[in-house]
């Protein structure tokens, strides 16, 4: 699977909102990675991460107020590069998103079916008929009956209306999903099924799917049952990447293991721990390590040296000093 | 953990039922269709000793935040009692009920919307000893307000008391919101879905705090729909399902332990933290039943994998499973 090219890229991804009142807020610092077809990567963090914020960059869905630098390639193709130009014609043929939120923002007054279908003939993708077809088609991808169609969104449970959301997300037959919190508000057994169907539209390699996922979300559990990788970000870095099982059994940044302390399980009998402190303003500067003032493990070159994105053991990396002999053993 | 002898309850509630009418309109009203009733608590029993804290857990829709508010009398019951302190306080007048109001506090969700945003920290703390005119000298209550404070852990109180919502974290307003359910020295605290607005980093600081107070001496009865949370920091758990209690028992034993199908198919659908312990999700059919419309016999029966014939008659009570803590109860014929 190595072997394979990365689907998406994003390299060095900076983004910065221009503030009301003069200055800016440093929103994506410096986001690198990449996913394989059929890929499930987690994006996890704190409210305020940067998580959204960095999908939203690779969607060229930005406010006005953002300024973005860096890198999205696709397929080996930068479609950052001339903004809204080169973004536009990938945004839901090859990238489409699921919004946060996005089962509760169908419109009441149409039905299901006429929503699905709107965008497709709207980008001149389909006729009427046409897309009457592929809205049954999308919808019997995502476990519900064709004959739906014509309901309004009153007429479905949350659970199908995520459903219907993600129908919607792959209407153009994108090759990178991705989804924004997309089981928070449903109960967990409807969580379930979503997540199953998301695995499941992944994980149909070599047939007209085979989607690569990333799953943006706070629920660390989530994430751990559903991604092969994860990502975990921190004051707009991405601070830790590797195997979901590499980084819950041998975490290389304090704020990763802290994190899973935070989060009871179900059958486990650790103490829960809470996080000291609260994540850095981003509208200054920085000196060292962001994760500082809250970390358990702090030595010398933290208050001072930003640490740099290290890659230990191969396939995991992260961005502590602890990860760094030389420093490590100068202050032993 | 001990065993709730009836003189250590502080709360006991049996056979509860709240209904709420659904709106037939004015079409409806005048066509005389029948009135509809959403059976959203459908007799629960369940009780709350004093240093101890049990949670509810359930999906939306199943009852629990009815079954709160059916408690503090904020929703009219149609049946049953809810005994207070060894007082009967589901049939007391508005009046009677004031200072009862005292006695038990409800905390929410979401600590956004719950205070006011025009009050400082100090106002909103300050508020319910005026409203229960408890201290007259105001050196007293600002003494009552720094202490309220420093057991929520808003502390130091003179770094927070005169900061407005705005200025403070999603965890802070919720320690707001506790310290001025604290103020009035509450005996039982009722605690909405507490964390599921907050972030993971924040939380166990929450849940550490209100089991603090539990083992200070008070009750706590949480409403949440997170398992996990429920297993770690509750003393036992009551699972509801469409206006019931199907399962209750000692934390640890429900959800090791689980007995009812349904209880089991909740807990084998929770994410486990371990990627390596992937859960084989227990996928129930169809949807939880509206309320309108209970389901005879067991009101499990339609979505049960396990479900026989006598289920779709026969109304199982909450009752001991043989071999299990006598404290452990599942209401399942086939126990």
């Amino acid at each position: 699977m190595s072997s394979r090219p990365p689907v998406i890229r994003v390299e060095d991804l900076h983004v910065w909102f221009a503030l009301p009142g003069g200055g800016e807020l440093h929103a994506v610092q410096g986001v690198t990675f990449e996913l394989r077809e059929g890929e499930r990567m987690g994006l996890v963090g704190e409210s305020g991460c940067g998580k959204t914020t960095t999908i939203l960059a690779m969607m060229g869905l930005l406010p006005a107020t953002a300024s973005v630098s860096g890198k999205v390639i696709l397929e080996g193709k930068d479609i950052l590069i001339g903004g809204e130009e080169t973004i536009s014609p990938h945004r839901w043929n090859d990238i489409a998103m699921i919004f946060q939120g996005a089962m509760n923002a169908f419109n009441p007054v149409k039905t299901v079916g006429a929503q699905i279908a709107e965008p497709m003939v709207l980008h001149g993708l389909a006729t009427r008929k046409g897309a009457r077809l592929r809205v049954a088609e999308l919808l019997d991808l995502v476990g519900i009956s064709g004959d739906r169609a014509d309901r309004y969104p009153h007429e479905f449970s949350g659970g199908m209306r995520q459903r219907a959301a993600i129908a919607m997300a792959l209407a153009c037959s994108p090759k990178v999903l991705l989804a924004d919190e997309p089981t928070t508000a449903l109960d967990v057994m409807v969580q379930a099924q979503i997540l199953e169907l998301l695995v499941s539209l992944s994980s149909t390699l070599g047939q007209e799917l085979g989607l690569t996922v990333i799953l943006v979300t706070h629920d660390l559990p989530v994430v751990a049952q559903v991604c092969d990788r994860t990502a975990v970000m921190y004051a707009g870095q991405i601070v830790e990447m590797a195997g979901m099982s590499e980084i819950y059994h041998d975490p290389r940044h304090p704020y990763s293991r802290m994190l899973f302390a935070a989060t009871p399980d179900l059958l486990g009998d650790e103490e829960v721990a809470s996080i000291p402190g609260a994540p850095p303003r981003l509208d200054r500067e920085i000196a060292g390590c962001p994760f500082r003032p809250r970390c358990d493990s702090v030595f010398e070159p933290c208050a001072t040296l930003s640490p740099p994105r290290r890659e230990p053991v191969a396939g995991h990396e992260a961005r502590c000093h602890l990860n760094d002999p030389a420093l490590t053993e100068m202050a032993s | 953990m001990a065993p709730p002898g009836a003189d250590a309850r502080l709360l006991d509630v049996e056979g509860l039922i709240a209904r709420y009418p659904v709106p037939r309109g004015l079409l409806g009203a005048v066509m005389r269709r029948p009135q509809l009733t959403v059976k959203a608590v459908d007799g629960v029993s369940f009780s709350v000793a004093a240093g101890e804290m049990v949670a509810l857990v359930g999906e939306s829709g199943c009852g629990k935040t009815t079954t709160a508010q059916t408690v503090i009398r904020m929703v009219e019951h149609q049946g049953g009692s809810i005994r207070f302190d060894g007082t009967e306080i589901g049939s007391l007048n508005p009046r009677e009920l004031r200072p009862l109001r005292r006695e038990i506090q409800i905390i929410y969700q979401d600590p956004y919307e719950s205070l006011d945003p025009r009050f400082t920290v100090r106002d909103t703390i300050e508020e319910p000893i005026r409203v229960h005119s408890l201290v007259a000298r105001s050196e007293d209550r600002e003494a009552k307000v720094h202490e309220a404070m420093e057991r929520a852990g808003l502390t130091p109180p003179e770094l927070f008391i005169d900061r407005y919502p705005h200025e403070l974290s999603g965890g802070q307003r919720q320690r707001v919101a506790i310290a001025a359910a604290l103020v009035l020295e509450p005996k039982l605290l009722i605690a909405d879905e507490p964390v599921s607005m907050l972030d993971v980093s924040v939380r166990a600081g929450i849940l550490a705090l209100l089991d603090g107070l539990r083992r200070d001496g008070m009750g706590v009865l949480m409403i949440t729909h997170d398992l996990s949370t429920a297993a770690h920091f509750a003393d036992r758990i009551a699972v509801m399902y469409l206006g019931r209690i199907v399962e209750e028992g000692p934390a640890r034993e429900v959800v090791r332990n689980p007995q009812h199908p349904y209880t089991k198919a909740l807990i084998s659908v929770v994410p486990r933290r371990d990627p390596d312990q992937r859960t084989v999700p227990q996928i129930l059919i169809g949807e939880t039943p509206n309320p309108v419309n209970v389901p005879p016999g067991c009101r499990f029966h339609p979505r049960c994998p396990a479900a026989e014939g006598r289920c779709k008659e026969t109304d199982p009570e909450l009752r001991e499973v043989v071999g299990l803590d006598p404290l452990h109860r599942a209401a399942c014929l086939l126990l």
